[in-house]
This record gives structure tokens, C-alpha cells and sequence, in this order.
């Protein structure tokens, strides 16, 4: 199969994916899914760590350095402050 | 390390990040959920720096060390109240990050002299549009919400048609590009325009239509994310991406069908006059009811059910805490206490629980407009906290109403309703609240938590 449609199929498959888990998400867990969804989406991560570390040239390591440390700021703060949230949905004992 | 092992383990990671989601759909196995989309985070970064294409780490290490040091201490220090605008912000970050990644491998690419595919340049094309509007767009929103600029809708003459040419320009820069991939500088230009379109889109948004644009915005940051893994032919990117894109796509429809808005209404910063609007003299005039916590303390002497209505204005007051005591007050009274959480009350979707869930309210006490409505005449006291256009029953009667058709809470079929606000000024759609004006309602003029303080001790001393 051509590698083009085979992406596509994955995008479309995956964003079918994405509406059936996310529409049973209860409203009550809205703001930690948005902060939630929001960490894995800095996956572009991956990208930035094979730019900033290939060294093809002066320009793209600094552009690979930004991306790295605008990804991880979205990784990192995104899962963390998500758990701080989420502990603290509880019932009373 | 084999490629396919590498693009394994990347299915593994994707694999973890759909659990990871699924386990958001309950509080109980939510904690779970979050450590599992981590845990998938991590492979995908641990195989990544396996990657041969990789020769020098000091830059990641400084990359990763800087970004982990802010992203921890954003997010252990900020206030739940201040939720809605850290998500814009971190969501702008996630945007940026595909603007710079698109662009250094297209660099990359002519640098070796390798003429790019078709598809590929589409998708850079792509990543710098979406990546610079999703960046530029949550800085704006990230700056009304923390009070750096006014949150009033702000329309500039020739506004719309401006966004127009904007977005006609980088669409055809993107073409351009697809022509020309050997001028990277077109890359650049377009990111420029395409940051100009992002300011102007959501400048004209006002306050209260921001839950709308944050779960937009959201929607952007994993499109650009699945663009840029079109970019780099990866898949681990498409699938996280199109996930965080469907999650935001469906928060959008949520958030606007609450409103009973269109999206193009809230992206334009339209909101339509309506014909009949009584003033707010013909509204208010001698029917308001002030009144003081001693006397509501004194609606409390035999009331069986409280439902407590928080609005945004219980986040601006800081009031969770203070109201969450007034709640254990009552129920220590015998009185049954839920909260009615209506779906676009603060300033982004679930803003109220967080903040209420914080005050340690637990979560079955929080029920949705749905679920709580029909309970309303069963109600004895409602208590409405920092809430206006939520709860105007205009919406319900007046068919020429701005806010006609949205849905709200029925809070005026309680047998009294309490309301908590510094003055009777009008709501984000701008048109009187009749609510107020009605034989049932009681005002409570104050600041948020020094009326729910000066509630609790009236009740304690009755």
C-alpha cells in the first residue's frame, strides 16, 4: 500500500478512536481530559529530540533546542498538574 | 536499535495513551489513566533518544532539564482557579513546538539536498499554520484569562474580512511552498501570517465564551501535532495527535451547544442583538429584594434540600473553600446539599468541579444540568454563587433574547432563591437577569466569601 494512505488510514482510524473513548468522559472530568490530552499531545517531543540532536546544522539544533523545551514544558506540566487535579476527585470515606 | 523495534515500542506508547484516556471516564480510575499516558510518554521518549540519527545530547539534556524545571513548577504552584489559562498556556507551548519541529526538518532535508516529496511539504505546510495559530491564539487567551489584557470582546473595523486575506495568504504561502520547498524562507513568512491569524482570532472572543475557544485551541495543539508526525512519517505523533484532536473537537460541540451558539458565532465574536430587550429599569424597578445573611439564615429553619449554583464569580471570590463549609453546615443540619454545574459555568469545561473537588466536595454531589433540573420544585433553597446568564430564565420564554434557546438552570422553580453578587449588573450577554426581580429571590450584595463567611456564622447563631 502506498506509505501516504497508509498514514491516513492510521489518522482517521485513531481519531475515530479518540471520539469513541472521549464521549464517554463524564463532564465532571472535562478540565483534567483538556490538561490531560493536552501533556500527550506534546509528543511532538519525539520530533524535537531527533532535530535538536541531529546536528545537521547550527539552525536546526537551535530550532530543535526551542522545540525540546516548549515539548517538555507541555509533557511535563501537563501530566503532572493532571495528577494534582485528579487526586483530588475522591468520596468520602 | 532495529527500526521495528523502535516503531514497537511507539505502538506500545500509543497503546498506553488510549487506556490512558479511557481511564479518564471515571474518577476512580482516573489517577490510573494520567500514570499510564506518562508511562507511554516516557517509552516514546526513551526509544527516541535510541534513534542513530542522534550524535550530540548535551543540547537535549539542556532542552529537557529547562522545559521539565518550568512545566514542574507551573504546575505545582498555579491556583485551581487559575486552570483555564495554564491549559491555554501549556497548549500554546504544544503548538510551538510543531511550528519549530516541522521547519527544522525541512531545513534539515534541503541541507542534504534531497528534494521533498509532495506530502511531505504539504504537511510542513500544515504544521506551521496550525502550530503558529495554536501558539499565538493561547498566548491571547492565556493573557485575557490572567487579567494582561481586558477579556471584552475586541472587534476591530474590518476584522473579519482581514482574518480572510490572513488565512487566504497562508494558505497560499503553504502552496508555495509545495512548489518551492527549496525556499525555506517561505516556511518562515507563512508561520508569520499564520501567527497574525492566531492574534486576531481569538482577540474578539470576550469572557465567557473562552471555554469554547480553550477546547478549540486544544483541538488545534494535537492537529498540529498530527501534522507534524505526517512531516516526520511517524505514527506514534498521528495517533496522539488525532486523539487530542477529537477530545477538543468534542469539548467545542459541547461547550457550544450549552450556549446555544455556533461555532462561527463564537470565532467571529458575534453575539446577535435581540429585538424586545427590556431595559434594566423595567426589569429591576422596585422589585429587588436585598436582603442580609440573617434573614437567609432564617430560610434554612426547616428546608430539607439546598442546591447550591456556582458560577464563575465563586472562582473570582475564591469562595470553594467557604462554600464548601456552608454545604457541611447544612448537611449537618439534616438538609440534603447538591451543586448544579452547568456545562459552561467558569471559564473553561469542568472548571467548577475541579475547583469544588479541591475544596474536598466530593464528586457524586455534582450534578449535571440534566440530572439536576427536574429536581428544582423539590428545591427549598437555591443559592446561586457568581452565576447570571446561566440562570436567566429569559432564555426559556423570550424567543428574541441574545441568549434564547441556551439551556439553563431552573433555579427559579425553587421555592427561594438566593442570590450572591456585588451588583446587579448584567452577565456576558449584557441583558437583564429577571431572575432577580422575581417574588421568590432574595439579593445578597456582597463579595463571594465574605457572603458565605457571614452566612455560616448567622446560621450558626440562629
Amino acid at each position: 500500500m502506498d506509505s501516504i494512505v497508509m498514514v491516513i488510514t492510521i489518522f482517521v482510524l485513531a481519531i475515530f478512536v479518540g471520539f469513541e473513548i472521549i464521549t464517554k468522559v463524564p463532564p465532571t472530568l472535562h478540565t483534567p481530559l483538556m490538561s490531560g490530552s493536552n501533556a500527550i499531545s506534546g509528543i511532538t517531543l519525539i520530533g524535537a529530540l531527533i532535530s535538536a540532536g541531529s546536528q545537521h546544522s547550527t539552525l536546526t539544533t537551535v530550532l530543535g533546542l526551542a522545540a525540546v523545551v516548549f515539548a517538555t514544558i507541555n509533557v511535563v506540566g501537563g501530566f503532572l498538574v493532571t495528577h494534582r487535579m485528579l487526586k483530588m476527585f475522591r468520596k468520602k470515606d | 536499535m532495529p527500526v521495528s523495534v523502535v516503531n514497537i515500542a511507539y505502538l506500545v506508547a500509543s497503546v498506553l495513551f488510549i487506556m490512558g484516556l479511557k481511564g479518564l471516564t471515571h474518577p476512580r480510575t482516573a489517577v490510573r489513566g494520567n500514570l499510564l499516558g506518562a508511562m507511554g510518554m516516557l517509552l516514546a521518549i526513551v526509544v527516541t533518544l535510541w534513534d542513530q540519527r542522534i550524535i550530540s545530547f548535551e543540547i537535549i539534556l539542556i532542552g529537557l532539564v529547562v522545559g521539565s524545571a518550568i512545566g514542574a513548577i507551573f504546575a505545582v504552584k498555579i491556583q485551581m482557579t487559575a486552570m483555564p489559562q495554564m491549559v491555554a498556556l501549556f497548549n500554546g507551548f504544544g503548538g510551538g513546538a510543531s511550528v519549530f519541529v516541522a521547519g527544522a526538518a525541512l531545513i534539515e532535508l534541503i541541507i542534504a539536498g534531497v528534494h521533498p516529496q509532495t506530502e511531505f511539504t504539504i504537511a510542513t505546510g500544515a504544521s506551521g499554520i496550525i502550530g503558529a495559530v495554536t501558539f499565538w491564539g493561547s498566548l491571547v487567551a492565556f493573557a485575557k484569562l490572567q487579567g494582561v489584557m481586558t477579556e471584552k470582546s475586541i472587534v476591530l473595523p474590518g476584522q473579519q474580512f482581514l482574518k480572510v486575506v490572513l488565512g487566504i495568504v497562508s494558505v497560499g504561502l503553504a502552496v508555495w511552498l509545495v512548489l518551492n520547498p527549496e525556499l525555506t524562507n517561505t516556511y518562515w513568512i507563512l508561520v508569520g501570517v499564520a501567527s497574525a491569524l492566531g492574534i486576531l482570532l481569538v482577540i474578539p472572543i470576550g469572557g465567557a465564551d473562552m471555554p469554547v475557544v480553550i477546547a478549540l485551541l486544544n483541538s488545534y495543539s494535537g492537529l498540529a501535532a498530527a501534522a507534524t508526525g505526517f512531516v516526520l512519517g511517524n505514527n506514534v505523533l498521528i495517533i496522539a495527535g488525532s486523539l487530542v484532536g477529537a477530545s477538543g473537537v468534542i469539548l467545542t460541540n459541547i461547550m457550544c451547544k450549552a450556549m446555544n451558539r455556533s461555532l462561527t458565532n463564537v470565532l467571529f465574536g458575534i453575539m446577535e442583538p435581540g429585538e424586545s430587550a427590556q431595559t434594566s429599569d423595567e426589569v429591576y424597578e422596585g422589585k429587588i429584594k436585598a436582603t442580609s445573611a440573617d434573614e437567609i439564615a432564617m430560610l434554612f429553619d426547616g428546608a430539607r434540600r439546598v442546591v447550591i449554583v456556582p458560577g464563575y464569580g465563586m472562582a473570582v471570590a475564591q469562595a470553594q473553600h467557604a462554600v464548601r463549609d456552608l454545604a457541611n453546615l447544612l448537611e449537618s443540619k439534616g438538609i440534603e446539599v447538591e451543586f448544579a454545574i452547568h456545562p459552561v459555568a467558569g471559564r473553561m469545561p469542568g472548571h467548577m468541579n475541579v475547583l469544588l473537588a479541591e475544596a474536598n466536595v466530593e464528586y457524586d454531589k455534582l450534578k449535571e444540568m440534566d440530572e439536576i433540573n427536574p429536581t428544582f420544585q423539590q428545591t427549598d433553597v437555591a443559592i446561586v454563587i457568581g452565576a447570571n446568564d446561566v440562570v436567566n430564565p429569559v432564555a426559556r420564554e423570550d424567543s428574541n433574547s441574545p441568549i434564547a434557546g441556551m439551556p439553563i438552570l431552573d433555579v427559579d422553580k425553587a421555592r427561594y432563591v438566593v442570590v450572591i453578587k456585588r451588583s446587579l449588573s448584567p452577565g456576558f450577554a449584557g441583558i437583564p437577569n429577571p431572575l432577580f426581580a422575581k417574588d421568590n429571590t432574595l439579593m445578597f450584595f456582597n463579595d463571594g466569601k465574605k457572603a458565605i463567611v457571614e452566612l455560616i456564622e448567622a446560621i450558626k447563631e440562629s
